[in-house]
């Protein structure tokens, strides 16, 4: 009963470590003594506080309201009291930092009234606000606004339970344990976009999570099948590969279409949803709940691996400790380990986007050996998901052949990790196209500077020019004036005199009065 | 540290390691044939490979032991042992590897950056140099040692018996005085398909080839377009004149074609990029070959044609751009 799937080129099959954390139930983690949230949690979608230092907060209730159109609300993780609005460094490979509130939980963990929306009966612009009420962002690790993903018209909705990092199993545990969530947080979606065809894509090495989603989608509850209407939703078994979680990979295989890297999905009538969005898409509406955690990866490293119910603006050095971190870890990666980075600053919060956290040690990941030269072998080509010739990519960015590098596609790139992967000569391939990018990034933006510089330069030389001009037509314009007023003045001095001279033959005195009138007029 | 965290356990090093596993049935066979020779030519272009590869590193300053230790100075060794006569003197085999070694890989840049097949141009430089040594070859028959010890080792030349025509050659020469394919193909020096004992040795090839195709080491387009590229033009020219021209099977049989290939064309370092570019480079390296067997000089063409076809290899990849995603024609 499954249905036709396709297979995108190149991907790789790394070790998957998947049962080392997946094996156990999600379990909660005790209260920290503060949270960090920040009112930024990704690139896109920030908000404004609305608390003040002092003010004391209950669970879910809304501390940052959405900014903008785009912007999505940050909620309370726990009841408590607003301690501190301040600068704290956020979980980026940068370690930059970002404006946040920091909460002192009270221990009661005391919920706001709920207060739930029923999809079937709300209208569209009042649920798609409820989802960016709720700060509902992409849950794989994108971070992107679902209420804006959410307003698309499509006709089919891919929901995406890929997970083909290695070590992540957060979606894994999500599908077996709370299917049922997913199933109508996908049914609600596909309501709002009206899409007809819903494709659950699970890999094929999570067996467990694909039967629990198959029963939920037969067993599914009345709201969502009302939301459902007649459309249809499809649990598809998708071989295991890396990267077919990428949400283009992943679409390729379930419906074959193949979308261009510059091409936005809802172009083919297709939007994607994570699965562990789609779960609290379905708490936001069904149940009333805001985003105030969500499941984190932990492993690697770790005396207790597993995936842990996590309240946003934990300290990931506190959730690690909780997890019993081993001593001899040499550094945390967040994310998996072919797209996730290393953690610059381990006293930075859990935000949305953090789905996994891996504690490395030199026996897990080793060191990669030294870099040989490219021996033109092809491996790379093969793995590339996207048909680029990592090789020449790499060949140019060395020789900072930028155009070289534009000219081989440099920018269909999704930085995937395949290619530096299989690479026998271990050449960190990524990290020159990382840097030909940013050089490419940065030479444009000079570019655009000393453009916009020399357009301000020929503005302003030409709006000098213009004035000059302006200037010389109003001189001579006034010139020409005074030279005809001259002129009439002269007619009218001549008439005058002449009258003058009129009138001195009969009242000579008069005349001595003509000159003065006339210096006068000059 | 940068991503990816994980790296696939492979190497430079175990790559070419399976290139010279593949090469050893094609040596046991050459070995069975024509002698031991040929072994002691092998230890000669190795050591003398290793040796020039270090001086070299040495001279640029380059660290010694990651590139002496991954093992493409001795593969191209190997290759450059195998298409000279294993009966040349040990210095016309030195000779070679410090041709393609130094000249045709490091004046270049270092392995990854040479436009030419290093094993190819050394065959050139010596065909042009000492096209009378390059055409003495072990006879079946004569396949003393102690003998072909003392032609390595430098001893004085011309003994009849020992060494030999090779099929190519004789083909050619009898084609030159008017022969008839069929009455040249009784001569002693042929065997069931192609040259005797040559035709052994390449199935020895074939079956490393097929080894590294299935390793995946070397992609299927190479052999393949190379063996149409010479197949097309053998059997065309066969069909239309089978009394000047011999069939492909004899083409396919004799000669360096089967080493060419799967271990020289196969070069990845100086082929094209894309997999039609693979193709149409390895098509024309067999079409050339065919071509200078059939009307050239010299005994055998691929050296030549390979190199022809390197000066190509430019155009065509900027001729066979890879598609970018989204824009293939398997797109439903
Ligand atoms: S895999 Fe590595 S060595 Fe092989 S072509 Fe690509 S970059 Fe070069
Ligand atoms: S990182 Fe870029 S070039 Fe390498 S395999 Fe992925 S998409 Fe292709």
């Amino acid at each position: 009963m499954n249905l036709k799937i396709f297979t995108p080129r190149g991907g790789v099959h790394p070790d998957s470590h998947k049962t080392e954390s997946s094996e156990t139930p999600i379990r909660h983690v005790p209260m920290p003594p503060r949270l960090i949230i920040p009112l930024i949690q990704g690139s896109q979608g920030s908000a404004r506080t609305i608390v003040t230092v002092g003010d004391k907060v209950l669970k879910g209730q809304c501390i940052g309201e959405a900014e903008g159109a785009d912007g999505t609300s940050i909620h309370a993780p726990t009841s408590g009291t607003v301690t501190e609005i301040g600068r704290y460094p956020m979980a980026h490979p940068s370690g930059l930092s970002s404006q946040s509130i920091v909460i002192e939980p009270d221990g009661e963990n005391h919920w706001i009234t709920y207060e739930p929306l029923d999809p079937t009966t709300a209208n569209r612009d009042e649920l798609i606000l409820r989802i960016q009420a709720s700060g509902i962002v992409g849950m794989g690790g994108a971070v992107f606004p679902s209420h804006l993903k959410a307003r698309s018209k499509i006709n089919t909705l891919v929901i995406n339970g890929a997970e083909c990092e290695p070590w992540m199993t957060g979606d894994d545990r999500l599908m077996r344990e709370r299917a049922a969530n997913i199933v109508s947080g996908a049914a609600v979606l596909a309501h709002l976009t009206g899409a007809q065809q819903t494709l659950i894509g699970i890999e094929d090495n999570k067996p467990e999570a694909i039967a629990a989603t198959r029963t939920a989608v037969d067993d599914m509850e009345p709201v969502a099948r009302e939301c459902l209407g007649t459309g249809k939703m499809t649990v598809i078994v998708v071989p295991t590969r890396y990267p077919t979680g990428e949400r283009k990979q992943l679409i390729h295989v379930l419906t074959g279409i193949e979308i261009p890297p510059s091409d936005r999905v809802t172009k083919f009538g297709i939007q994607c949803f994570n699965v562990a969005t789609a779960h609290a898409v379905c708490r936001a509406l069904l149940h009333g709940e805001p985003m105030v955690s969500r499941i984190v990866t932990v492993t690697g490293n770790v005396k207790r691996p597993g995936n842990y119910e996590t309240p946003l603006g934990m300290p990931i050095a506190d959730l690690l400790a909780f997890c019993g971190v081993k001593p001899n870890t040499t550094h945390v990666l967040m994310g998996g380990p072919m797209m996730g980075f290393t953690l610059p600053n381990l006293d930075a919060p859990v935000t949305k986007g953090c789905n996994c956290l891996i504690a490395a040690s030199k026996e897990l990941f080793p060191p990669p050996p030294s870099e040989q030269p490219c021996i033109r072998c092809g491996e790379c080509v093969d793995a590339c998901p996207v048909n680029l010739q990592p090789f020449e990519l790499y060949w140019a960015s060395r020789a900072k052949n930028f155009d070289g590098a534009k000219y081989h596609r440099l920018f269909d790139c999704m930085e995937c990790g395949c290619c530096a992967y299989v690479c026998p000569a271990h050449i960190p391939l990524v990290d020159y196209f990382r840097y030909a990018s940013s050089e490419i990034r940065a030479r444009d933006e000079e570019q655009k500077a000393a453009d916009q510089a020399r357009m301000r330069f020929e503005f302003r030389s030409s709006r000098l020019e213009r004035e000059k001009a302006e200037k010389s037509a109003r001189l001579a314009a006034r010139a020409t004036e005074t030279r005809t007023k001259s002129a009439a003045d002269a007619a009218l001095i001549a008439a005058a005199a002449e009258r003058v001279n009129e009138q001195a033959q009969i009242e000579p005195s008069l005349q001595d009065n003509a000159a003065p009138l006339y210096d006068q007029q000059t | 540290m940068t991503s990816p965290h994980i790296r696939q356990p492979a190497s430079v090093q175990r790559v070419m390691t399976t290139v010279l596993v593949a090469l050893l049935p094609g040596i046991a066979a050459y070995v069975w044939q024509f002698g031991a020779g040929i072994l002691v030519n092998l230890v000669i272009a190795t050591v003398s490979a290793l040796a020039a590869e270090a001086l070299v590193l040495r001279l640029r300053k380059r660290p010694l032991w990651v590139t002496l230790s991954d093992g493409s100075a001795i593969v191209t060794a190997w290759l450059v042992a195998l298409i000279l006569p294993s009966i040349a003197p040990w210095w016309l085999t030195v000779a070679g590897v410090l041709v393609a070694i130094i000249g045709a890989k490091h004046l270049y840049g270092g392995i990854g950056q040479n436009p030419f097949n290093p094993a190819m141009a050394a065959y050139c430089a010596m065909i042009v140099a000492y096209p009378a040594l390059m055409s003495q070859w072990p006879s079946v028959d004569g396949v003393d040692f102690a003998t072909q010890l003392h032609l390595i080792l430098g001893g004085s030349r011309g003994i009849d018996g020992i060494t030999g025509a090779t099929a190519l050659d004789t083909m050619r020469t009898g084609l030159h005085n008017l022969g008839n394919v069929q009455d040249i193909l009784t001569s002693n020096t042929f065997g069931y398909a192609g040259g005797r004992g040559w035709e052994w040795i390449a199935a020895g090839y074939v079956v490393g080839g097929v080894f590294l195709l299935a390793r995946r080491i070397i992609p299927w387009s190479l052999p393949l377009g190379f063996i149409v590229g010479m197949g097309v033009m053998a059997s065309v020219s066969y069909l239309i004149a089978p009394e000047s021209f011999p069939s492909p099977l004899f083409h396919f049989a004799s000669g360096g074609t089967m080493l060419a290939a799967f271990f020289i064309v196969t070069d990845p370092v100086t082929c094209a990029s894309s997999p039609l570019g693979k193709f149409i480079f390895a098509l024309g390296v067999g079409i050339i070959t065919w071509v200078i067997r059939a009307f050239g000089v010299y005994p055998d063409g691929i050296a030549f044609a390979v190199l022809l076809m390197n000066i190509c290899v430019p155009f065509i990849n900027r001729a066979t751009p890879l598609a970018p995603a989204g824009q293939r024609k398997d797109r439903p």
